[in-house]
């Protein structure tokens, strides 16, 4: 927050002041009608299309404007305020004024879990609220899912169709109440139904069935997360092998019983955008939860309606010893986006839920639950979306208005207003038809609710991705990105970062700009240029993106640049390809990779750990899980003209018979080790100290504290993704940033490096 | 092959191979054109490039494949193809037996369809030049009264029909190329679809739209294009389409679709909801349509997408290849 104007010399004269920020449809001026009536000041404050203008007038005048950003309710963000003094009026009331209509440039704030006092309210018998599940106000409840577009107002919304009770219109209007333009008021009498009965519900939950529950950005599937049977016959009806569900529990005391979760954890659990979280997990759930891994993902409640649920689990099916789990994954069949709608949600979901439990709000825009985890004391994102949508990423200055398009497997969208970009939420694969209409949609929700005319549209090199073939159909001005540049500018944009920077970029894959496969990359970034620096050696890919789904080719692929091709056949005797792939591999015209990813898929299949994926990252993070102690192999690997090369640590990883938890251990220490001594040659050699970490393989928390620590330890400026994901979730905030500074650029030096 | 001195030589040395091999009237004229009459109704002509390697295969090689193409490419308008011709880039030091193996089998396809070649050119250029051997050929063919297949003629509700397996053409050359054998050999498909496109025609009149070879880009290509001009999306079966297991686990190889890979022997059809089966049905009957198989259906679609709905229920969108097939998995 920033503060600015003259603040001085303030007795006697009247303040005007102007708040920008998350102001609007959080309950900020009854905030400030309450301050301001506290100090006795005369005045008013009224939304305007840049936040809030408060004027106050009076004795203590300069105790509101010290006040003001400490107190501020729960769901605000200020970023700035400017006080100026005006001539003084007189006025000893003060009012809310009606809101003035003009040019919009606020924002919807993100949704917000139940808050603690409508979470009494619910449970109160005396409220008119009582076990209402839809009960909010301005420090809680839906917003960015349910707003069609700017000004966030009741006729804006998917509260539109429900006309106010005369209880509820009061409640509205009354400038002291929490719910004072509260746009999605609603109470038993005026507000949505639910189509079921709570106790129904949790009956039903209860007897192992599995139940689908209308959430707050799309469709929830929900079963008891201790019944093995139930959680296998969801994975049948999902068709779902391996990839691992979420959990909820009622409350933060219930994870005790489930997960080893330090302080920073429940923290993080516990914030109003209530994210998934990933923590240690004691296994106590059904083993069919999170198959062969260490962590399991967690969430609190986040609408009246799971605290409804969990209140009626913990009571009337009370479970001795132990407090309830469910399993809380998204109801979206097989890889497309979440489900809005209801018909298409009972005609979808026929097949896996047995009851499907909906209401009459619609969803307006999807959003997926957020996952993060705690990596060396920090947040790091995994999927971000409900609950952190649409909170937009300061830039370090004021870009042009731009849309980035990301890329085409966890994609995000981003679009820049002055020194701002809105990152989309997570939006899914652009693989389905679904999937590339939630991202059209999606591009022209962030436009509309921002008014924003975008001059350029960046995208991906690739040219088979569906962001990309958008771009180009779009008409406008394209800059092309390059898929690992744009992991490492998401990094610098969010430190405010224009370079010079080093970037380790740990990846799958991506089109470099010489055509080939990248993906273990090390960069030099200076503005919107890159220099590659280095990479990881090549290795053979072969078949493509089946070597990316079947970690023991990458193994095969490994035996073979170890002259050890004889082995293929028998180690992966398993696999009905083994000794045709090893012909193969003996040809020329095989693709070849520097991928990260790959590498982490050739250790897990040499280690026997996952020959073939069921999910994407199954291999590496069940590597990861079985990581004990991170411990450097000597001379594991070699560095010659910024190749970094791992096939000294590949060779011991290949003996025969060696223990996973020891390659596991070997392959984590050794990689970080590596890396650390990678950047530090090229460090020594560029005279640059800052370095930017990111790219997929930034997930796996072990490899990236060990860098981190290792970085700093060798007197090196580590920068991590904070507020975005370190995959192609951050892609498009990337692209953004570079095509900002390739447009801020002096004319004439335009051109990649 | 030489190229320049004993140039005249070596070009009456070529002109009789083709003469012979390819043995009709028009050529045995010697001249540097050939007539023939022309009758009432439309003709189609088509031209088309054989850049390929290996010039063999199992199944046939270069000569065959530009003689089978060509009539397709003809035989798709639902013309019935005539006259080729066919004009040869030599390379200097390729083995005169193999050009006579390709001539003559070249003669061979022609023959066994019914149609001649009777204009031809050859040059000889120096060695780097060219790889190998290039054909560039030409056809034309009569079609029908009242018949108008186009690309831009698929209706909502239409049916898909594909005429047999895929694939094997594609998988065929690259498991020569990458030296991946099978225990069955996967021999190429290359064959000329012209009487098999007679017998739908004669079966399905005007309920046929649309019908495409599917060569390069494969399927996925010829559907894409077709739905693009038509304004439709289409929706597929995965478990209707026929791949034959040698092609699947080869394909699972190399780690390339089936729907993406080259056939020179396949037909697939866009058909009338009434005149479907019929078609089908005449389409089953013929030997290069044994095979066939209704494997989906055109939608109203503003993206215009293919879609398939796979053998794990999942439905997703078929891709039209932009180049080869990259890797895409991050
Ligand atoms: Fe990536
Ligand atoms: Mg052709
Ligand atoms: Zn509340
Ligand atoms: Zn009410």
């Amino acid at each position: 927050m920033t503060m600015g104007g003259e603040a001085t010399a303030l007795d006697g004269r009247r303040l005007r002041l102007h708040v920008r920020g998350a102001v609007q449809g959080v309950g900020f001026r009854p905030y400030v009608y309450g301050l301001a009536t506290r100090y006795r000041l005369g005045g008013f404050v009224a939304n305007d299309p840049h936040g809030v203008i408060i004027e106050v007038e009076g004795e203590r005048a300069s105790d509101f404007v010290a006040a003001l950003p400490l107190e501020k309710p729960p769901l605000a963000r200020i970023d700035e305020i400017s006080v100026h003094p005006v001539g003084a009026m007189a006025s000893e009331e003060f009012c809310i004024r009606a809101s003035k209509q003009g040019r919009v440039s606020t924002r919807i704030v993100a949704d917000a879990a139940t808050c603690p006092e409508c979470l009494s309210e619910l449970f109160d018998p005396a409220s008119r609220f009582h076990r209402y599940p839809f009960v909010n106000c301005t420090h809680c409840g839906p917003r960015y899912t349910i707003a069609e577009r700017l000004p966030y107002d009741r006729p804006t919304t998917a509260m539109k169709r429900f006309a106010m009770c005369k209880v509820c219109a009061d409640d509205y209007a009354d400038a002291r109440s929490r719910r004072f333009h509260a746009e999605a008021i609603a109470c038993p009498q005026c507000g949505p139904r639910l189509s079921h009965e709570i106790q129904d519900i949790a009956a039903a939950i209860a007897a192992g069935k599995i139940v689908a529950i209308k959430g707050l950005g799309g469709y929830q599937l929900i079963c008891d997360a201790r019944d093995e049977a139930a959680v296998q016959r969801l994975r049948q009806r999902k068709e779902r092998d391996q990839k691992p569900f979420a959990v909820m529990v009622g409350s933060v005391d219930a994870v005790a019983g489930i997960a080893d979760a330090d302080a920073a954890e429940l923290a993080l659990l516990e914030m109003a955008p209530r994210p998934i979280v990933l923590m240690t997990s004691r296994h106590r759930l059904a083993p069919a939860i999170a198959p062969g891994l260490s962590r399991i993902g967690i969430m609190l409640p986040v609408t009246p309606l799971h605290h409804l649920i969990f209140e009626a689990l913990n009571s009337v099916h009370k479970r001795a010893g132990e407090s309830w789990a469910t399993v809380a994954t998204s109801a979206n069949p097989g890889g497309e986006p979440l489900l809005l709608d209801n018909r298409e949600a009972e005609l979808r979901l026929a097949g896996i839920a047995d009851l499907i439990v909906t209401h009459d709000r619609d969803i307006v825009t999807r959003a997926d639950d957020s996952v993060a985890a705690v990596v060396a004391g920090r947040t790091r994102f995994i999927r971000r979306a409900r609950g952190y949508v649409p909170e937009p990423v300061r830039l370090a200055q004021t870009v042009p208005p731009i849309l980035a398009v990301g890329g085409a497997l966890k994609s995000t969208v981003t679009v820049t207003r002055g020194n701002e970009a809105f990152v989309s939420q997570h939006i899914g694969d652009l693989d389905t038809a679904e999937g590339v209409r939630f991202f059209e949609e999606t591009v022209g929700h962030l436009l509309s609710t921002l008014d924003v005319e975008p001059v350029v549209i960046a995208h991906d090199l690739h040219p088979n991705m569906a962001s990309t073939r958008f771009a180009e159909a779009s008409g406008k001005r394209l800059i092309a990105v390059q898929h690992h540049h744009a992991h490492a500018a998401s990094v610098m944009a969010e430190h405010g970062l224009t370079g010079p920077a080093l970037a380790l970029v740990l990846d799958g894959f991506g089109q470099g700009s010489d055509g080939g496969n990248w993906g273990g990359e090390l960069l030099l970034c200076q503005s919107a240029q890159f220099r590659r620096l280095g990479h990881l050696a090549p290795m053979m890919l072969p078949g493509g993106d089946r070597a990316a789904r079947e970690p023991w080719r990458m193994a095969a692929s490994v035996l073979h640049g170890l002259r050890r091709s004889d082995a293929i056949a028998t180690r992966f005797a398993a696999q009905p390809q083994a000794a045709r792939l090893c012909a193969m591999l003996e040809q020329p015209g095989v693709p070849v990779t520097t991928s990260a990813g790959r590498l982490f898929d050739a250790a897990a299949g040499l280690l026997g750990l996952c020959p073939v994926q069921s999910y994407e990252g199954e291999a590496a993070m069940k590597l990861e899980a079985h990581v004990r102690t991170p411990r450097i192999a000597k001379s594991g690997w070699t560095i010659e003209d910024g190749v970094l090369s791992l096939f000294p640590l590949l060779a011991r990883l290949a003996a025969e018979g060696i223990d996973p938890v020891d390659g596991a251990g070997l392959f984590h220490g050794t990689l970080a080790a590596a890396c650390v001594d990678w950047i530090g040659r090229a460090a020594r050699e560029t005279g640059i100290t800052t370095v930017a970490l990111s790219g997929g393989c930034f997930l796996n928390a072990i490899l990236s504290s060990e860098i981190e620590r290792g970085c700093i330890a060798a007197g090196l400026s580590p920068l991590l993704p904070r507020q975005m994901p370190p995959n192609d979730g951050g892609l498009s905030l990337g692209q953004a940033w570079i095509a900002a500074l390739k447009l801020l650029e002096p004319q004439g030096q335009e051109g990649t490096a | 092959l030489s190229h320049g001195a004993g140039g005249r030589a070596m070009a009456q040395l070529i002109s009789g191979l083709f003469h012979q091999a390819f043995g009709n009237e028009w050529l045995a004229g010697s001249n540097d054109q050939s007539a023939f009459d022309v009758t009432a109704g439309r003709m189609v002509m088509t031209t088309d490039g054989y850049v390929i390697s290996p010039l063999f295969f199992p199944g046939g090689n270069i000569g065959s494949l530009a003689v089978h193409g060509t009539i397709n490419d003809i035989a798709m308008s639902g013309a019935r193809p005539l006259y080729l011709s066919a004009s040869f880039i030599i390379e200097e030091g390729f083995r005169f037996s193999d050009l006579k193996t390709i001539a003559e089998s070249m003669g061979a396809a022609a023959c066994a369809a019914g149609v001649y070649i009777i204009a031809g050119d050859t040059k000889v250029v120096e060695r780097g030049k060219a790889d190998g051997l290039f054909i560039s050929m030409t056809g034309i063919g009569l079609v029908a009264d009242g018949l108008d297949l186009s690309a831009d003629k698929a209706k909502v509700g239409d049916r898909v029909l594909l005429s047999g397996s895929l694939g094997d053409h594609g998988v065929a050359i690259m498991s020569k190329r990458q030296n991946v054998a099978f225990q069955t050999e996967i021999v190429s498909d290359s064959a000329a679809l012209h009487s098999l496109a007679a017998a739908m025609v004669a079966a399905g009149g005007g309920g046929i739209r649309v019908m495409r070879d599917p060569t390069r880009g494969g399927l996925a290509a010829a559907l894409n294009e077709i739905a693009l001009q038509s304004e439709l999306g289409f929706h597929l079966q995965e478990s209707m389409i026929p791949v034959k297991p040698a092609v699947a686990a080869t394909c699972e190889l190399l780690g390339l679709e089936p729907i993406h890979v080259a056939n020179e022997g396949k037909l697939v059809a866009i058909v009338a909801p009434d005149s479907a089966d019929a078609v089908l049905a005449a389409m089953k009957a013929h030997p290069l349509g044994s095979n066939a198989a209704d494997i989906g259906e055109a939608v109203a679609d503003d993206h215009k997408f293919v879609q398939m709905t796979t053998d794990f229920g999942g439905r997703r969108i078929v891709d039209w290849l932009w180049g080869e097939q990259l890797p895409r998995i991050c």
